[in-house]
């Protein structure tokens, strides 16, 4: 079994079947993508993956244990981090500091601690700090760790959203979109970033619309269709796979 | 005027500044975490003195204890209520959640009232002796702590919110909840937490306080109001803000009193109207453009 399991899960939104029985599992080491042609049903995938969303029927399971319905904090704890669409990051903030706040579950200091300045709590934020920068070189954020997260171009602010969730240290990352809004030359840096990620031991599912980037990082695609799975594989299958023809070409015919 | 007199106004201003700071603080702390604007604020001031008076002639505990008591009491009352009255409806509307600090506030004002009597109640300065005179002016030694306090309180939340993991976790709630909430923070706690820092906030300032005012089961709406204005007065945003928003509202007090003393107490209505019609977002606060 893989380290996440996605069995069956269905959802629908009045009469409409958005995600309809599809299963797959994820492989630790892997960067697994989905893909589909637009109203798929990926987002509402997404959002089942992460437990946003109660699937109507099916699970989803995370090294073994279910994770629909949990709470979002809990969810973290197991090692299971995702970033957003439109990034959100806490502008006001640091780039340090964001993934400091990243870091928060791992940390341990409590108000009293804090407050009493103990020891083990200042060697704690100097541990923090000194992960915090390893992650930003990660992410190529090095030289920018004290500039303010609201000033960062578009391209970099996702590169911050990854290295904050990475400061969970994750076991499994899930990024929704991430090559949305960027340029060839930031989407280029995001795919080495993830196979860089993924080589550190982060396991990685990535919905994404952008092909290039898909076919360019991922291990093995799953692409949707109306909701179903359409398809299972690694690139180089998937790009000839007759279904997957069709279904994009479809969108192109009628987008043209 | 001469300059002494004026000094002395000032004096003045800058001590009831501090307290409205330190109220203006315990608002602000609680807005940030809850989008909630707690009337019970002003309680925990009441409280703060009472419980300092109750531990220091009821149970002869001697003064520095019977403030940390004090304090540390009103922080734990202060929990409770959000543990109690607040968490169980944390998802109604914003305003039903006001109204349930304001039917707070009337359970803490009679409950005092029952277990203290309504007699003002006396404290002794904490270290007593004649005012110091600096140039004509009088300063209460009194009034010199409330000055350190104020300080001592603005450097620890400096501290707490720029080099805590607590205090990046407060921030980052007060920035974007849902965004806090995924990245593992217990964002209940933050509330709770935020909550008991704002009523020992409140205590520490009744506590300092009742030494040069005495104090009464029902204080605490009075002093609510002059907190909340100072607070929309900074914004309701940073603490810093606040402070500032609490120390020139004592000045704009005084500066109306050799006009007419009556006018005192109204003021701080005035600048609480002023503010919320003319510059909702408070006097230190850059409008942000928000990204679409």
């Amino acid at each position: 079994m893989g380290m996440l399991s996605v069995q069956g899960i269905t959802k629908r939104f009045g009469g409409l079947t958005a995600v309809d029985a599809v299963s797959f599992e994820v492989h630790e080491g892997t960067i697994h993508a989905i893909i589909g042609p637009n109203g798929a049903g990926k987002s509402t995938a997404f959002n089942l993956l992460t437990g946003f969303e109660k699937p109507d029927a099916g699970t989803v399971s995370f090294e073994g244990a279910t994770i629909t319905g949990m709470r979002p904090h809990r969810i973290v704890r197991l090692g299971l981090v995702r970033t957003f669409q439109n990034t959100v990051l806490f502008d006001d903030m640091t780039v340090l500091e964001n993934v400091l706040v990243g870091m928060h579950v791992r940390t341990r200091a409590g108000f009293i601690g804090s407050a009493l300045a103990l020891p083990r709590v200042r060697t704690e934020e100097r541990l923090a700090a000194e992960e915090a920068h390893r992650l930003l070189r990660l992410v190529d954020l090095g030289e920018v760790a004290d500039a303010r997260a609201g000033d960062l171009p578009h391209g970099r602010r996702r590169l911050l959203e990854i290295a904050r969730a990475l400061g969970s240290r994750p076991r499994l990352m899930l990024l929704d979109e991430p090559a949305a809004g960027l340029n060839n030359a930031e989407t280029a840096q995001l795919a080495e970033t993830l196979r860089r990620v993924r080589d550190s031991g982060v396991t990685i599912v990535v919905v994404e619309h952008d092909m290039g980037l898909v076919m360019d990082v991922s291990d093995e695609i799953v692409v949707l269709n109306e909701g179903r799975k359409i398809a299972e594989g690694p690139p180089l299958l998937i790009q000839k796979d007759p279904a997957v023809i069709e279904a994009y070409l479809g969108e192109e015919a009628v987008d043209a | 005027m001469e300059a002494s007199e004026l000094l002395q106004l000032v004096i003045a201003g800058l001590k009831n500044g501090s307290i409205y700071a330190l109220l203006a603080l315990g608002f602000t702390i609680v807005y940030a975490a809850t989008n909630v604007i707690n009337f019970a604020q002003g309680e925990f001031y009441m409280l703060g003195g009472m419980l300092a008076v109750f531990a220091f002639s009821g149970l002869n505990v001697p003064l520095v204890a019977a403030v940390a008591l004090a304090v540390v009491t009103v922080a734990g009352i202060g929990a409770l209520f959000e543990r109690l009255a607040i968490r169980p409806r944390k998802d109604a509307d914003p305003m039903a959640l006001i109204i349930i600090t304001v039917g707070g506030s009337l359970v803490f004002a009679s409950v005092a009232r029952h277990l203290f009597g309504s007699d003002a109640l006396p404290l002794p300065e904490f270290t007593p002796g004649p005012s110091f005179v600096f140039a004509g002016a009088a300063i209460e030694r009194q009034t010199i702590w409330i000055w350190v306090i104020v300080t001592a309180t603005v450097i620890g939340l400096t501290l707490l919110y720029n080099r805590t993991r607590l205090g990046r976790a407060m921030r980052a709630c007060m920035e974007n909840r849902e965004a806090a909430r995924l990245m593992g923070i217990d964002t209940a706690r933050v509330v709770m937490v935020s909550f008991a820092l704002a009523a020992a906030l409140g205590a520490l300032a009744g506590v300092a306080v009742t030494p040069l005012t005495s104090t009464r089961f029902d204080i605490g709406a009075g002093i609510a109001v002059k907190g909340f204005a100072a607070a929309i007065l900074g914004g309701l945003g940073s603490p810093l803000a606040a402070v500032a928003g609490g120390l020139l509202l004592g000045l704009i007090e005084q500066a109306v009193i050799p006009f007419s003393s009556v006018l005192k107490d109204v003021v701080a209505l005035a600048v609480l109207l002023l503010v919320l019609f003319v510059r909702p977002q408070g006097l230190f606060r850059r409008t942000r453009k928000e990204k679409v």
